[in-house]
């Protein structure tokens, strides 16, 4: 998903949407002879403002609540509408973009603008209100679901002070559990989503993850834990298992060498790419296993990539069990 | 052969394909396209946003798909995953195709109507 600058996002839409599409279409109207008490009603059970006046289709005057008032105010509350509306309209046409609504609003200090075609003839009703609303709900369209998903999580390391702040995720990966299998990686792989990272440092760490998980499951004796430690600059994935443990690190790193058995091939596993895919997706990886003890694998995946923080990948093995 | 970027509904039609998942956004372009069967493989050599063609229809393939960032799936040769597949793939929003054709058939044609290989 890009990520797209919100403000550049309104500022595009202001041109590009048509007036057309945010105005009300509905328009409540009067004639030039509904009197003044009768627009009382119309304004307050409608909770508007102002109000075109037509003359059958011709659109013929503008008439508003500070009309009302000053009628009030003038004991003049029987006169008809023709007497105390606004001749002078201030019109946009519907096939404009919304900017040219926003410019009339900026020059003649109304309530509410005039939509009307071509023809001159009335289609619509445009007020601040309705561009705000038409704004926002086409950004919310595109962006509504994906903001809201990540705004949550993502203020976890912003929020909480302290001198270093780490997220720890753990996965228990049962042994030979094919069914489940990719299952921890997957969930490890959303919370990335929801916490705001980069979509290219999340697909390196969810395949990394997915690799290790496979070979706990394929692998492992009694399975092991996937454990994902997020910090703001660093991801750290280890895989620990607790058996069989590898007797020649160096072999299991070279490519297209696999203990596993046959029918791990079914699974579309076992070519021996495994612990090469890791190490090629991580910033840094560690394998380290005894056998009949167990085994660690260790990923390092940067976060800050162009702040110069990346480590050519490296690989240091020993006979340390985890 | 000119490539060009192609887009789903084309690449359905061209490989007689069913869509096994909910309606997917038919104007997803696909900028390239690779075929396995295992499944280390694929995450070592495909591209996000690229398609797979595979015959591998174990939940796996869909995991695969969803770690690389896949746009969709073709399973080859008529093959079925089974629901509970479908319903994952549904789930992660990873469209599944099938298609009668066998894998070097369907390789052939996207090749013809240009679609680029993701290794190139």
């Amino acid at each position: 998903m890009a990520q797209v600058p919100k403000f550049t996002k309104v500022q595009e839409l202001i041109y590009e949407l048509p007036i057309e599409r945010v105005m009300k279409k509905d328009v409540v109207k009067v004639t030039p002879d509904t009197s003044m008490t009768e627009l009382k009603e119309i304004l307050r059970l409608n909770r508007i403002s102002g109000v075109p006046v037509l003359e059958g289709e011709k659109l013929v005057g503008v008439i508003s609540i500070e009309d009302l008032i000053k009628a009030l105010v003038q004991g003049d509350v029987q006169a008809p509408v023709r007497k105390r509306m606004t001749t002078q309209l201030i019109t946009v046409l519907e096939s404009e973009s919304v900017v040219e609504a926003v410019k009339k609003f900026a020059q003649y200090k109304v309530g509410r603008l005039l939509v009307v075609n071509e023809q001159g003839q009335l289609r619509g009703i445009l007020t601040g209100g309705d561009i705000t609303r038409g704004l926002l709900e086409t950004i919310s369209l595109d962006y509504h679901a994906e903001e809201i998903s990540r705004y949550r999580a993502k203020h976890i390391f912003e929020d909480i002070i302290s001198d270093q702040t780490s997220l720890i995720l753990r996965y228990k990966v049962k042994a030979k559990d094919f069914k489940k299998a990719g299952n921890a990686s997957s969930k490890l792989k959303r919370a990335l989503d929801r916490l705001g990272a980069v979509p290219e440092v999340i697909r390196r760490v969810a395949i990394s993850a997915y690799e290790a998980e496979m070979n706990l499951i394929i692998h492992a004796d009694e399975g092991g834990e996937l454990t994902a430690e997020l910090q703001p600059e660093v991801i750290r994935v280890t895989a620990i298992d607790h058996g069989p443990g590898i007797p020649n690190v160096d072999q299991a790193m070279s490519p297209g060498f696999s203990t596993a058995p046959n029918w791990i091939r079914e699974l579309g596993f076992g070519a021996g790419m495994g612990l090469m895919n890791i190490k090629r997706c991580a910033d840094s990886m560690r394998l380290e296993s005894t056998v009949g003890k167990g085994t660690r694998l260790e990923i390092v995946v940067f976060l800050r990539q162009e702040s110069g923080e990346q480590q050519t990948p490296d690989e240091e093995r020993g006979p340390q069990p985890s | 052969m000119e490539t060009r970027i192609v887009n789903l509904k084309e690449i359905v039609g061209i490989i007689g394909g069913r869509i096994l998942t909910k309606q997917p956004k038919f104007d997803t372009e696909i900028p390239s396209c690779g075929a396995s069967d295992l499944m280390s493989d694929a995450l070592s050599f495909m591209k996000p946003g690229s398609l797979l063609l595979t015959g591998l229809v174990h939940s796996q393939s869909v995991r695969t798909a969803e770690m690389a960032g896949l746009a969709a799936i073709v399973y080859v040769r008529g093959k079925i995953p089974a629901p509970e597949v479908i319903s994952l793939a549904d789930e992660l929003s990873i469209p599944l195709i099938a298609s009668p054709y066998g894998m070097y058939e369907i390789c052939g044609r996207l090749y013809s109507a240009g679609l680029d290989p993701v290794m190139k």
